[in-house]
């Protein structure tokens, strides 16, 4: 099913979330070919960085809990990575990370001008304790970096939040007034941590981490819900999104495209088209189109 | 049981030195496993790192470390009665296929650990004609010289031990004694080794037409083919892989050409492997 975002047409509303598979063209466009309409890339940095000691990532079955920590070449570093990326036939959303808003406008500029369709602001990672959350639970340091970041680039911006802030529809507005093009939400919730209690140790080297999956999509689903009622600009609704049936969840919620991540990991690269024929399946069952059902959730408060 | 979720804290029952290089550490544990799968072995406040099963039974298995880094180091320095954590099994294994007649197995290196249950697996009534043909550097890094029944050749960089070259010369020269023999050829080659021993098998099995498995190595993290450490080309290595056949390798750009950093960034593989060697 196809659906326009921002001025660009996407051969399904699904997105591939930011830090899930990578970088490079070829698995990129693997996931494209599986039905993603909109692959992200991971986090790129200002400066190259090798992220946390393993473990990073641990399945608890019902969704997971990762410290990656940000691994990136750093920006100036992507030269073969953009090379490949020059000729491609799919849409890609370049997710970047700073210290600072200067670091993020460093970044921004000059990834904008290596020709990405969108650019994501990751103001929201927990995983290192000098990016990404610091700036997403506070609305006027998200107001700054967007509006800043805003300036440099020629594509449109879409801002990730976190689940941590204490009042996201806040945080959404903020960003809608700096300029941002579309939010993105949700990123891992927490963090949380897990202890192995034989050794006595957190299992993450890094002792806490994001979590993702299943066990997080009802927060996601109210975040969605609660900025959908702040924000007049598009909704990427993701956060344990699985099946056709989380889709249409979160697209009531309020979502305009869905983002999947850690289901990667419980249905195999071929998700995408998974959802998306599950999504078209529900909405004929129903007799009903995605403009008709998005923000549905809405309606009898309206 | 050891699953693919929580590490599972499993205490070592037993070690076997086999060189100042190679000990291999075994647990009594259940595990559903099938050859050329890994785990993710955790040894808290140190790190966490993929290994092959290189031993297994009902309630039992082996992973085979050398010790070569910060990690391998502490492993192999562990005694019985210590805990570590492991979590698996991750990946395809290798596909043993069905009325396999004749195979090669082709191991350099440390890739015997991964070969070593699967000749296991087909040493058995009815299965193939087994020709191991393990190569290292020199004879102390031969893993396991006295563990099958199967035909070995051996070969050493070094001629301490069997032919003095590579393992590759042998496969060439026993795919030409059997067609010069007029018998049945291999079936399946199977290799595990440096990348590009293995890159050098696949260019001979594709000459020859004969279809092969390879077992690549890369860094993970997560093992389960979400967090993208791993990725070769459009292939996941921890999930696609690390098991990957003739097929598969023909669309492989990266295969013995790139790999990732731990930033993420590609490198030419004789740059990647500097770095795993630390």
């Amino acid at each position: 099913m196809q659906i326009s975002f921002l001025g660009k047409t996407l051969h399904t509303p699904m997105v591939l979330a930011s830090g899930v598979l990578g970088n490079n063209k070829a698995i990129l466009e693997r996931v494209w070919e599986n039905g993603c309409g909109l692959p992200t890339m991971k986090s790129i940095g200002p400066a190259p960085r090798e992220g946390h000691k393993n473990p990073t990532v641990i399945d608890l079955g019902n969704g997971m809990i990762n410290a990656v920590g940000l691994p990136s070449p750093g920006y100036l570093n992507m030269d073969e990575e953009w090379q490949e990326l020059s000729n491609r036939g799919f849409p890609v959303n370049a997710s970047i990370y700073g210290g600072s808003v200067d670091e993020f406008v460093r970044v921004a500029e000059f990834v904008s001008a290596k020709g990405p369709d969108f650019i994501e602001l990751n103001i929201s990672c927990p995983n290192s304790d000098q990016h990404g959350m610091i700036f997403g639970v506070n609305a006027k340091s998200s107001h700054d970096v967007v509006s800043a970041v805003k300036k440099v680039i020629d594509v449109p911006l879409i801002a990730k939040l976190t689940p941590a802030a204490p009042n996201i529809a806040d945080i959404a507005k903020a960003c809608e007034d700096a300029g941002a093009d579309a939010i993105c939400a949700i990123n891992t919730a927490g963090p949380g941590m897990v202890i192995d209690i034989e050794s006595r140790q957190p299992v993450l080297a890094f002792k806490k981490g994001g979590l993702s999956g299943p066990m997080i999509k009802p927060v996601a689903v109210r975040c969605v819900y609660d900025i959908f009622r702040a924000v007049s600009i598009p909704i990427i609704g993701l956060g344990g999104i699985s099946t056709g049936e989380d889709a249409i969840e979160i697209i009531m919620a309020g979502a305009t495209l869905v983002g999947i991540g850690t289901a990667v990991r419980y249905r195999g690269i071929t998700v995408f088209d998974k959802v998306n024929k599950e999504i078209d399946q529900w909405l004929a069952a129903h007799d009903t189109t995605m403009e008709e059902i998005r923000g549905a959730a809405h309606k009898e408060a309206l | 049981m050891i699953t693919q979720l929580m590490p599972a804290m499993v205490k070592i029952a037993e070690k076997e030195v086999h060189s100042p290089e190679f000990a291999t550490l075994y647990f009594n544990a259940s595990i559903d496993f099938k050859p050329g799968q890994f785990v993710m072995v955790w040894i808290p406040g140190v790190d966490e790192k993929p290994y092959t099963i290189s031993h297994h039974g009902p309630d039992r298995l082996g992973i085979t470390v050398e010790a070569k880094g910060l990690f391998s180091k502490k492993a192999v320095s562990l005694e019985p009665g210590d805990k570590i954590g492991i979590r698996g099994p991750f990946g395809n294994g290798f596909n043993m296929g069905v009325g396999h007649k004749r195979v090669a197995v082709v191991a350099g290196g440390c890739g015997m650990a991964p070969l070593a249950p699967l000749v296991e697996a087909f040493q058995v009534a009815d299965g193939p004609d087994i020709q191991l043909i393990q190569g290292a550097r020199s004879k102390s890094f031969l893993l396991y010289p006295d563990r099958f029944t199967a035909n070995a050749e051996i070969c050493t960089d070094d001629g301490s031990k069997g032919y003095k070259g590579f393992v590759t010369d042998i496969l060439i020269q026993k795919i030409e004694e059997l067609s010069a023999a007029s018998a049945p050829g291999f079936d399946m080659v199977y290799a595990c080794g440096p990348e590009i021993m293995m890159a050098k098998v696949f260019e001979i099995c594709e000459s020859y037409g004969i279809p092969c498995q390879v077992s690549l190595e890369r860094y993970m993290r997560c093992g389960f083919g979400v967090c993208g450490a791993c990725v070769c080309g459009h292939a996941v290595v921890c999930k696609d892989g690390p098991v990957f056949g003739s097929k598969m390798l023909r669309t492989m750009e990266d295969f013995n050409t790139r790999a990732l950093l731990k930033t993420g960034q590609p490198v030419p593989l004789n740059e990647y492997a500097t770095w795993r060697c630390q």
